[in-house]
């Protein structure tokens, strides 16, 4: 049992952690724009496939890790426009097209994979960590947080740049207008369709970037169905963080601590059966959905569209 | 000023109407709804083939062989019979649940504990029970794992007004994970090295149409088919869950167990998918390996909505669904592509379906019905 | 019918106090705009000038708030033109009407809840990248002070009373600096203190130059307020008062040729106009009624929900034949009351007892086979089903009851008997029993409602709104029925309303509701609408 709280051990557990928790954070924190402004991103899982196949691909052929990133965030923003003409421009239900979403993002990922590659399935290079300089010699954080691929600052970043929009910006007051009273908005002189247009395909790059991630720094492959309803956690964490950039970044790293433990615990010899293993996040988001979720705490036009001559 | 109030959902189609006249007439209805249903499947048709052509196959060559297989072969047709057997009875769970607005999304997790447990049980219960005793008691085992499934969910909605999408996706997750571990663990076979229950004989598998191999599965799913067709058309139960679906407010002001509706119409959506997991192992398995799932939950959503919540209307749907997936399965091979195509064809399905709502009301200047359906949803926000 | 006036000159001669522009603030020329199935502006024309209150008056229903929310920006007019100070203009967006200096105050309100005062202003002030929290604070204090109002700014809105909230509201239309501000039914959520206060500002904003156009359906306060006023009919506009011959008849007079204006030769309307509005005090009959209360709460606690103040501890009782009015602001419990009363809500301590047997826990169902009957104020949300037929709502409450469902099947044959005799006998229009309920106008839906509730032996109503937004044909309608089932057939009436003028009207002893609680209960005697007033804002 001393093996556990060994140095090796904590830095290869917050190491895992990151990297599991890491496309979980890139989808939460566009989830939670998405939501915040009234859509309910329920497609998302198929943009992060859709950003985890063309991000990885283009990068195979290109050889750029920056490229292929930005094609992921190309590839999720393309996919959330179906959600912004769908949803938002023509107000059909969210869920009906976010599910039509999910399940060809997820057709048309696992189809490209075999045209292009048939039945093999290639490897990238690992992306070349980053040390901080100073930071990185913190013992524990150092070799596991502060030496990371350059992305992963970003995702860091981003949870700042989140909560500084949200709470700080013009255009943050419009997003939580949007989903909690788009008439007022409206009435302010904003257009409604164009904020939530904005966030939504916001919300897509962001999940595109994060099924880069996924298959890019990750795993370095691209395997169908890869994702595995990360994107549903994503959601999830989306609607229990209530806006909060905090919530957002603790969720997400709970979740990816949590799934790196079982794999950190394996490889000091504590055996646990794997099924059991797959279905602990989703029992711990139940039970979360269970304790915290009573309250008021989704936009209150959540997944309402807004039609102005119709009300 | 314009209130846009939800459609019918053909509870009121009491009309004494010409059914002659052209304009207002039950012939054009059909028609109409044909079209509706037809429309978006062949858009998407259309849009997976140009998708096959990009990928440098012939979409002709490709649709005729999932026709030639799927269909017009004998071996071919008779599975897509028998893949009819659990599409139904998943459809008519759908039904129950959506027709009160329930989004029930775990299917696929209700679908394989219930198939699970039958194909664990089934060869424990072959030597000791008589066989109709035994087809009894693995149907109920079934029903009721697949409706216990629910009852998470259904509470969290019932009760604290969780919404149940999530939580309901969440258990289809622990499902699939959870008779995984039930079939590596206390089912698992000791004859294989593979992990997966005990064989069934094949001789006690659900008795066969003579000289096919299709298994009584279909009529089974056809007579609950019809059975959910009656209670939504012509009973007070259907109105209750109509009202339910459609106004929940108005169903507490008139006086309804809002709760009980809600927890009884989630179980019996679970029971439904339940017993779909049960008759396809007793129909065509008889054992289970582990990992094995085959999706049929989420394409479903496309055909039921298609067919209007309309429960005959899915037989014909379910029908070509399975050609589809049976034809698909043989064409892919052949085009050297993975089944999941077919998925493509589901996604665009929903999507061109929710298109086409959008022309016909933009059309008419009135709502269409399914969209009716999709905006009497209201918010996902349930504690008002 | 009065013909179509031709409303403006530009040498009329107006008020003294006006501004001596001679170009109207705002004109509308022309405009028409129709929803599917309804023509609601018909060629409309009028002109709009600064310093000046300009009412626009009308029933519910004759298209003044489709007018002003072209002029906003919010509908898209089918054809005429708009000028801005003379020059002409399209407004395709609310954002367009702000620029053009249109300030909008909305019959509903249109602030986030959960936003804080200063939050909601900032939501129409976008200059920048970052919020200008300081600066929107220090023009905040600016408006405060003009129109005389304290709020604290960093208050959610939520939180304020439907006054303060509108108040926020004129701040907010007037943020960016507009010079034209239009109030759609300002009074209608608000205390006679309210409309007070809310006059004062009025006055205050004509003084320093704005355009007020002025929206309402209560004839008595566009003669108190207005300078000039228009009048709408059924989407068309049937003439108007220049302010020379306001200034110059009797208000008497004025009435008259108003009241033609709005409802031409059916004069049987027109009388009842005055009918509904000018109400006297004096109609208790504490002697004739039994001695046995069919109706009585104990005590009665409910918890409200989020931002609702809940029931505290109300105790009264209610006889057969008796209608009790429940006055009182909106949002001081009444719902909760009502929902208590029907069994929508638990109720978290005391009793309630229908003739005399306590019915706390006894289900909604029970309670409506008990004689209770509760007509909603919230016909859209919870009365009917917009989706089902008309004649399926009209046995709503009563889904798997014989003789209508036997054994579970649905027996339609006699649901629609018994749907077209009610619709018959309310004469509902259209008389059709298998369109969609949603597709009836307001009065209609009502009329469902009341023929639905009170069919098959009612005991005690419980009426909450009922004359809320219906034109004033379907209100007289529905308070004679009240008043008919209180004195001919016993029915008890609870009568929850805010119009004082329906609870002067129809009720033999007023309660007052207030945070809560019941303020206290009077007679309804002559000369106690002060005394009404007072008990309405937390006065003893």
């Amino acid at each position: 049992m001393s093996d556990f709280l060994t140095a090796s051990f904590l830095s290869a557990l917050i190491f895992g952690g990151i990297l599991t928790g890491m496309p979980l954070l890139f989808a939460s924190i566009g989830e939670t724009i998405s939501q915040r402004s009234g859509v309910l991103g329920m497609g998302i899982e198929g943009i992060m496939l859709a950003g985890a196949y063309f991000g990885f691909a283009i990068t195979l052929y290109s050889g750029h890790f920056w490229l292929g990133l930005v094609s992921s965030i190309g590839a999720g923003m393309l996919m959330a426009l179906i959600v912004v003409l769908f949803c938002v421009r023509l107000g059909m239900d969210q869920i009906v097209v976010g599910i039509g979403v999910l399940i060809f993002g997820e057709g048309v990922t696992s189809v490209l994979q075999r045209a292009q590659f048939g039945t093999t399935y290639p490897r990238l290079e690992e992306l070349a960590s980053v040390k901080i300089p100073g930071l990185s010699s913190i013992p524990v954080l150092g070799s596991s947080v502060f030496t990371q691929p350059w992305i992963v600052y970003i995702g860091f970043a981003l949870v700042g740049v989140l909560y500084w929009i949200l709470n700080f910006t013009n255009v943050g007051l419009n997003i939580r207008a949007a989903g909690e009273k788009p008439e007022a908005l409206d009435a302010s002189g904003t257009s409604v369709i164009f904020t939530r247009g904005m966030a939504v395909l916001v919300a897509g790059g962001l999940a595109g970037l994060g099924g880069g991630y996924m298959s890019i720094v990750g795993a370095g492959i691209f395997v169908p169905f890869m994702t595995k309803g990360i994107g549903f956690i994503a959601i999830v964490i989306a609607m229990l963080a209530r806006g909060k950039a905090v919530w957002v970044i603790t969720g997400s790293f709970l979740f990816g601590i949590s799934v790196s433990l079982t794999t950190s615990l394996q490889l000091v010899g504590v055996e646990i059966a794997q099924d059991l293993v797959n279905m602990i996040p989703f029992i711990a988001v139940l039970a979360a959905l269970i304790i915290f979720a009573r309250g008021n705490y989704l936009p209150a036009a959540l997944c309402l569209p807004y039609n102005r001559e119709a009300r | 000023m314009t209130e846009t109030a939800e459609s019918n959902m053909g509870l009121s189609d009491n009309s004494t109407k010409n059914i002659f006249n052209p304009t207002d007439g039950a012939f054009l209805k059909v028609w109409n709804s044909m079209l509706e249903s037809i429309a978006p499947l062949l858009l998407a048709l259309i849009a997976g083939g140009l998708l096959l052509l990009v990928l440098g196959r012939n979409p002709v060559t490709f649709y005729g062989n999932i026709i030639k297989s799927g269909l017009l072969n004998k071996h071919g047709l008779q599975d897509t019979i028998i893949r009819m057997a659990p599409l139904l009875l998943m459809a008519a769970g759908l039904i129950v649940a959506f027709q009160a607005s329930i989004w029930n999304i775990g299917g696929d997790g209700q679908f394989l504990l219930a198939a699970a447990l039958t194909a664990g049980f089934g060869p424990m219960f072959m030597p000791v029970l008589p066989m109709w005793a035994c087809f009894v008691t693995l149907f109920l085992i079934g029903m009721v794992a697949g409706a216990l499934s629910t009852i998470v969910p259904a509470i969290l909605k019932a009760k604290y007004e969780i919404n149940e999408i999530i939580s309901s996706l969440m258990m289809s997750f622990i499902g699939i994970n959870f008779a995984n571990l039930l079939i590596k663990g206390p089912f698992r076979s000791t004859k294989t090295l593979v992990p997966q229950t005990d064989v069934v004989p094949f001789t006690k598998l659900l008795p066969s149409i003579p000289l096919t191999r299709i298994h009584i599965g279909i009529f089974i799913a056809l007579i609950f088919i019809l059975v959910v067709y009656y209670v939504m058309k012509n009973t007070s139960l259907g109105l209750k869950l109509a009202l339910l679906g459609q106004n929940p407010r108005a169903a507490l002001h008139a006086g309804l167990n809002n709760q009980r509706l809600i927890i009884g119409a989630f179980m019996v959506s679970g029971a439904f998918m339940g017993l779909a997991g049960t008759v396809e192992i007793l129909g065509v398995w008889g054992y289970m390996r582990a990992d094995w799932n085959p999706n049929f939950g989420l394409p479903l959503f496309a055909l039921v909505f298609l067919a209007r919540l309309n429960a005959l209307a899915t037989i014909p749907l379910v029908g070509f669904y399975a050609v589809l997936s049976i034809g698909g399965h043989s064409a892919a091979r052949v085009a050297d592509l993975p089944d999941d195509f077919i998925l493509i064809i589901v996604g665009l399905v929903l999507l061109f379906m929710a298109l086409t709502e959008y022309i016909q009301e933009y059309r008419a200047g009135k709502s269409g019905k399914l969209l009716n359906f999709f905006r009497s949803l209201k918010g996902i926000k349930t504690n008002e | 019918m009065m013909n179509e006036q031709k409303v403006e000159d530009q040498g009329a001669s107006r008020n003294d106090d006006s501004s001596t522009a001679m170009i109207p603030a705002v004109e509308l020329i022309n405009i028409t705009k129709s929803f599917p199935g309804v023509l609601a502006n018909d060629n409309i024309s009028l002109s709009v000038w600064s310093g000046e209150v300009h009412c626009l008056l009308g029933e519910n229903g004759a298209g003044k708030s489709t007018l002003m929310q072209v002029l906003s920006g919010m509908y898209q007019p089918d054809s005429g033109m708009i000028r801005v100070n003379g020059r002409e203009v399209r407004i395709n967006s609310p954002g367009e009407a702000l620029e053009l200096g249109m300030g909008m105050v909305y019959q509903h309100p249109t602030l986030v809840p959960v936003f804080s005062v200063i939050e909601n202003l900032l939501l129409g002030s976008q200059k920048g990248i970052t919020l200008d929290r300081q600066g929107a604070l220090n023009r905040f204090e600016e408006y405060a002070s003009l129109l005389g109002v304290e709020i604290d700014p960093e208050s959610l809105v939520g939180s304020l009373a439907l006054g303060q909230q509108q108040q926020v509201e004129i701040i907010k239309a007037l943020w960016k600096g507009s010079s034209v501000l239009i109030l759609d039914e300002p009074t209608s959520m608000l205390t006679p203190q309210g409309i007070e206060e809310l006059k004062e500002v009025v006055a205050q904003l004509k003084k320093s130059g704005l355009a007020i156009i002025f929206i309402s359906h209560k004839l008595q306060e566009t003669l108190d307020m207005g300078d000039r006023i228009s009048v709408l009919r059924r989407g068309k506009l049937a003439g108007s008062i220049e302010p020379a011959v306001f200034s110059s008849t009797a208000n008497s007079e004025i009435q008259s040729m108003i009241i033609e204006m709005m409802f031409g030769e059916e004069t049987d309307i027109a009388e009842s106009v005055i009918k509904v509005e000018r109400q006297t005090t004096g109609r208790s009959r504490e002697s004739d009624l039994p001695e046995q209360p069919v109706l009585e709460l104990k005590n009665v606690t409910v918890k409200g929900k989020l931002d609702e103040v809940g029931v505290k501890g109300a105790s009264f009782s209610l006889r057969a034949g008796e209608v009790l009015g429940v006055a009182g602001v909106d949002g001081n419990g009444q719902r909760e009351l009502a929902e208590a009363i029907a069994g929508q809500r638990r109720i978290t301590a005391g009793d309630i007892l229908l003739n005399g047997v306590v019915v706390s826990d006894v289900s909604i169902a029970n309670r409506q086979h008990m004689g209770l009957r509760y007509i909603t104020d919230d016909r859209l949300g919870e009365g009917i089903c917009a989706s089902l037929s008309v004649s399926k709502n009209m046995l709503l409450k009563r889904i798997g009851q014989r003789p209508f469902w036997n054994w579970g099947r649905t027996n339609e044959a006699t649901i629609r008997k018994t749907a077209e005799g009610l619709v018959k006998e309310y004469d509902v229009r259209p008389p059709d029993v298998d369109i969609r309920c949603g597709g009836l106008s307001g009065g209609n839906i009502q009329k469902v409602l009341l023929a639905r509730e009170l069919l098959f032996d009612p005991k005690i109503a419980v009426y909450s709104k009922p004359t809320h937004g219906l034109d004033f044909k379907t209100t007289v309608i529905v308070r004679e029925k009240i008043k008919s089932l209180a004195r001919e057939k016993g029915v008890a009436g609870l009568l929850i309303s805010t119009d004082l003028d329906e609870i002067f009207d129809l009720s033999d002893r007023i309660a007052v509701m207030y945070q809560g609680q019941i303020a206290g209960i009077v007679e309804n005697q002559e000369g106690i609408e002060k005394k009404v007033g007072e008990l309405m804002v937390g006065g003893t």
